[in-house]
């Protein structure tokens, strides 16, 4: 049982900052997320779109962000739980016991949600019968490349992961990459690459396709391809690998009691606290009149919901307002040696 | 003001007004018409907004911007006449467009 303050769901920049404010007022943290890396959107929808709108800060990417929001607190030594989503929450007198997908369980005072629009998930094909063949001959993404060695493989996608595994398995293994138009989003190299793999007879590209159905009973054994123009074709294929991005989802928070409207989270503005006493929402998540979806409203509202948070932790101590520039304790925190 | 009809998955028409300078989606979303999510808040960065253009409006829309098309490619059953509505700023030239909105958008 990891036993902190405050667990924070997301480790986008509103979480990430979050981080920073209860750090200063001297609560502890732990931050979980579902994807393998910090960064929440900025990370994973837009690491390179330049941001223009962040206080102070001309212009940045997505990624320069998360590295300097993850250098503002590293002081605070806080722990991540990357790839975990949270599933249960148990109120147990007065704190809160969590328990993420992967089984690790959080024993904490106080909740603060941080969770954008939801988890990330991977986006999948829109027939019902590939519910059947997942996690067996039909994937999201790729655990273990070995099992596709001189196989015949079907990938759909035409951005870099669609087109690097293409690539990749194109060494070991039979592929048909698949694609709804002659266009790609990936990398113009990788682009270049798959269509000389295609020249050379390595690899079959077939494009303006999509997906029409899956045939086999257990396992895949052939997909159905149909041209914009109507025509079907039917390749054999032992394994469908799908790459169509992420797509967000609410996931369990759904179940946790709070009052929820289209896809957000009410919170009073005064601490950003849900209906839930000691569950607090920030950034995307949340909604309030006024509601602005900007990284800045997510910092902000992340300062008041770790003041919100300090009842919960420390019910026996008053919260002093502080500046960073001449508190003693806040300087101490920030490791800062004069 | 602009005459913009929604088409939604369960046969239903929804014929709203739209302030001018609004998007598609934004007109569906103010208006609590189902389908549309706009998870991005019109980022063009998750493809959550797609609808279906009825045929006859697809050359009279602005064309599509770099990216959009690489967006659609992560979208629900995209088509020919598929569009992200937070890319259709509604506009005089726009009174009367039709969309159809998919069975989902993830």
């Amino acid at each position: 049982m990891n036993k902190t303050d405050v667990l924070i769901i997301g480790a986008g920049p509103t979480g990430l900052f979050c981080a920073h404010q209860l750090g200063i007022i001297g609560l502890s943290c732990e931050i979980v997320d579902n994807l393998d890396k910090a960064g929440g959107q900025c990370i994973e929808l837009y690491p390179d779109k330049p941001i223009y709108d962040i206080p102070a800060v001309p212009e940045c990417t997505g990624e320069e962000l998360t590295n300097n929001l993850l250098k503002q607190i590293k002081p605070f030594n806080i722990k991540f739980h990357l790839n975990e989503r949270i599933e249960e929450l148990k109120k147990v007198e007065n704190r809160w016991h969590v328990k993420s997908s992967g089984g690790i369980e959080f024993d904490v005072a106080a909740i603060v949600i941080a969770g954008g629009v939801g988890s990330f998930e991977p986006r999948k094909f829109p027939i019902k019968e590939c519910g059947k063949f997942e996690g067996s001959s039909l994937f999201y993404s790729i655990k273990d490349k070995s099992i596709f060695k001189d196989k015949t493989i079907s990938i759909f996608g035409g951005g870099d992961s669609a087109l690097d595994w293409a690539i990749e398995l194109s060494n070991t293994s039979k592929v048909n990459l698949i694609h709804r138009r002659d266009g790609f989003s990936g990398v113009e190299a990788s682009v270049q690459k798959v269509k000389e793999l295609n020249d050379r007879g390595r690899l079959s590209l077939y494009t303006k396709y999509q997906i029409d159905s899956v045939l086999g009973e257990k396992n895949i054994k052939a997909v159905k391809i149909k041209h914009d123009d109507g025509e079907i074709k039917e390749i054999k294929s032992d394994y469908v690998l799908g790459f169509f991005g992420l797509i967000m989802q609410l996931g369990p928070i759904l179940d946790w009691g709070l009052t929820i409207d289209k896809k957000t989270v009410q919170v009073n503005t005064e601490n950003f606290e849900t209906n839930v006493r000691g569950i607090f929402a920030i950034g995307d998540i949340c909604s309030y009149p006024g509601k602005l979806k900007l990284i800045l409203s997510g910092f902000h509202e992340g300062a008041l919901a770790a003041r919100g948070c300090f009842k919960y932790a420390k019910p026996d101590e008053k919260l002093r307002f502080e500046f960073t520039t001449t508190s003693k304790a806040a300087q101490e925190r920030l490791g800062i040696k004069k | 003001m602009a005459k913009i009809i929604y088409h939604t998955h369960d046969n239903k028409t929804h014929t709203v007004d739209v302030q001018k300078g609004l998007t598609v989606m934004e007109g569906a979303i103010q208006n609590d018409i189902p389908g549309i999510d706009a998870d991005c808040g019109g980022g063009m960065a998750c493809a959550t907004c797609h609808v279906y253009v009825k045929e006859e409006w697809l050359d009279k829309l602005p064309t599509k911007e770099d990216g959009e098309e690489d967006m659609l490619d992560m979208a629900f059953e995209p088509k020919k006449n598929s569009r992200l509505s937070c890319q259709l700023i509604v506009s005089d030239e726009l009174e009367g467009l039709e969309v159809n909105i998919p069975s989902k958008q993830g």
